[in-house]
């Protein structure tokens, strides 16, 4: 068996007296599309800072293809290829949508200061190139519309997909995604997890997703981490999860929703 | 007046001027730029001289302040620190005037990047404080310094000279400044339109997200610093040769403030807006002071009444200019053109 991708070890992370992380552990499989969910305020996305360096966790390692990550910083965790979006919109609002993907390049870019101000050779070479690449992109995403636009103008599934897109123009080896349908509509659901699904069965990227949704968890996902007050408490396949009396006993607020999705997965 | 025009190639998107009445509009500013000293007299040529050194400096100021984000009130002192290197290079080291004035911006970029560090740790308010202590300093040490820069009495910029033929006047020194400027809006306008520059607005509009995307704040923040204090640099040692002479009172806070005042009227972020912003600055005292001593008989006798009403006309104008049009001038020439090209469907 060969060495997963990414290796969590033992995290921990606090703010102030709060403990958000303690103890949490996570494998992830070259390949693998795993899911990581847990009632509100549990630290999944405190875990997805962790991983790709906005926060320095308090204890524990980060392991990615044979590298310790820990103690670096975010732009060079990117540079290793993990990419991700963000909860909370992170665009950069006031540019178009095409420059905010090509921003996403941008650790293939290696930009020199002076042939970019003279735009030449090289330069300008390598605009066209990420441009190319860039539109490949925008084709998968169905964003054709939008090049052009300002992101910060844009509706809010919008600015998901763009993230998305975004994330994808760094070529990432690890994709981590914290939730992305929230706040989407049901057919702007539909299209993501169908991007989700080509962009880790097809194109081979590896991705570790936060969501909300048990439906599109259950459906999309073989692996599923459960975080419970900074915990890891459960972990397996949607069936064990799903079993599980800790689980059940964590999601209390809606005692049926498993009930009613086991159903729908063994019609 | 755009529109019909189909871009179906990416080097055609990425043209300097992607639309056919975009090069239009070019070629005729520059036909009038290239004509006016056949038409202007000395005291015209003299205002669009100072308009190029202004363009050049705001520029530097829009790349620290609009492109990046990252506000400084010591871009004066930056133009001082390339107006005393060069005076001191052409006329002490006896370094010619082309080699010396890309050397006075280096010397200021490096300047500049130091004084740019704080942005790493600091923002908004407290960064504002850091460069106004830059300012500080930086007078300071042009005052004190006196063997280089000759204290409160300043320095010769000494006689500039072009393959051993000397400049002097406002003619020569229109073509030389108005290529500057030139080369400057170029530079400028190339960054936005490639990774550079797309760093640099990274930082400025989510400068997490940008961190996160492989773009390195220490290095980017820096490196704008570097880039505005250069364009700085170059800009006071062309207006230190050009007015001859080179003193502390010339890099003051006035003038940083004045730079700000000429972004942020033309358009932050905008390399259009530099342009406006400083003909704008450059131009409304002059207009308003013609103005009044057409209005005024005897205007001599009214010299302190009239500078103290240009002063305050002019503090209006900029308050009424940024209340119609905050996101500045360039904003509203955007507008301009929209309105013309769905016309006559425009409201
Ligand atoms: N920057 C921060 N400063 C202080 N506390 C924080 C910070 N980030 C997270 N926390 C705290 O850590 C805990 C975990 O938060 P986190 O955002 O990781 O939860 P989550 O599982 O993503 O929740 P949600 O489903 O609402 O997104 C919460 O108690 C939160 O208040
Ligand atoms: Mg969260």
């Amino acid at each position: 068996m060969t060495a997963p991708l990414l290796e969590v070890d033992s995290l921990a992370l606090s703010f102030g007296g709060i403990d958000a992380l303690t103890d949490v552990s996570l494998s992830v499989p070259q390949g693998a599309l795993v899911s990581i969910i847990g009632p509100n305020g549990a630290g999944k996305t405190s875990l997805l800072n962790c991983i790709s360096g906005r926060y320095r966790s308090k204890r524990g390692r980060i392991r990615f293809a044979g590298h310790d990550l820990t103690r670096l910083s975010p732009s060079a965790r990117a540079a290793h290829g993990i990419s991700r979006t963000f909860q909370n919109l992170a665009l950069f609002s006031h540019l178009s949508v095409i420059d905010n993907i090509l921003i996403g390049r941008h650790r293939r870019f290696s930009p020199n200061v002076l042939l970019d101000g003279l735009f030449w050779g090289p330069s300008r070479r390598r605009e066209v190139e990420a441009r190319e690449e860039v539109e490949a992109i925008i084709d998968l995403l169905e964003l054709q519309p939008l090049r052009h636009q300002i992101a910060g103008t844009l509706a809010y599934g919008q600015q998901k997909k763009i993230e998305l897109a975004r994330a994808l123009a760094m070529q990432p080896q690890l994709l981590l995604l914290d939730e992305p349908m929230a706040g989407m509509t049901l057919t702007e659901k539909e299209d993501m997890a169908k991007y989700i699904v080509y962009l880790n069965r097809t194109a081979g990227i590896t991705i570790v997703m936060i969501e909300h949704d048990m439906r599109v968890i259950m459906d999309l996902s073989e692996d599923i981490t459960v975080l419970s007050f900074g915990k890891v408490i459960a972990r397996g396949t949607p069936d064990e999860v799903m079993a599980d009396p800790q689980v059940q006993r964590s999601y209390l607020g809606d005692p049926q929703m498993f009930d009613s999705i086991a159903e729908g997965r063994a019609q | 007046m755009s529109s019909g025009e189909f871009i179906v190639r990416h080097e055609q998107a990425l043209r300097l001027f992607p639309t056919k009445w975009g090069r239009v509009r070019i070629a005729v500013a520059v036909a009038l730029v290239l004509a006016f000293p056949i038409f202007a007299n000395s005291y015209q040529l003299g205002l669009a001289n100072l308009i190029f050194i202004n363009i050049v400096a705001v520029l530097g100021l829009n790349v620290i302040t609009g492109f990046t984000g990252q506000i400084s009130i010591g871009h004066g002192a930056f133009l001082g620190v390339g107006a005393y290197a060069s005076a001191y290079l052409v006329s002490v080291v006896g370094v010619p005037f082309l080699l010396a004035v890309p050397a006075a911006g280096l010397v200021a970029a490096v300047v500049g990047s130091f004084f740019g560090i704080p942005s790493v740790r600091l923002k908004g308010l407290y960064l504002a404080i850091a460069t106004l202590a830059a300012q500080f300093i930086l007078e300071f040490v042009f005052k004190g310094w006196t063997s280089v820069t000759g204290g409160t009495s300043g320095m010769s910029a000494g006689a500039p000279h072009i393959f051993g033929y000397e400049i002097h006047g406002d003619l020569p020194f229109y073509w030389i400044l108005l290529a500057a400027a030139a080369l400057a809006l170029l530079f400028v306008r190339n960054l936005t339109r490639t990774a550079t520059g797309r760093a640099l607005m990274a930082v400025r509009d989510h400068d997490l997200a940008a961190e996160i995307m492989g773009i390195s704040l220490f290095r980017t923040k820096v490196l704008a610093f570097a880039i505005g204090s250069f364009l700085a640099g170059v800009a006071g040692a062309l207006w230190g040769h050009y007015v001859g002479y080179v003193t502390p009172e010339q890099f003051g806070l006035g003038l940083s403030i004045s730079l700000l005042v000429m972004v942020i009227v033309g358009g932050l972020g905008s390399v259009l807006g530099s342009v406006l912003g400083a003909i704008f600055v450059t131009l409304i005292p002059e207009a308003l002071t013609t103005g009044a001593t057409m209005l005024v008989p005897d205007a001599s006798r009214l010299t302190d009444m009239l500078a103290f009403l240009r002063e305050g006309l002019f503090g209006a104008l900029i308050i009424v200019t940024l209340i119609v049009e905050p996101a500045g001038l360039a904003a509203r020439w955007e507008r301009i053109k929209m309105y013309w090209s769905l016309y006559p469907f425009a409201r």
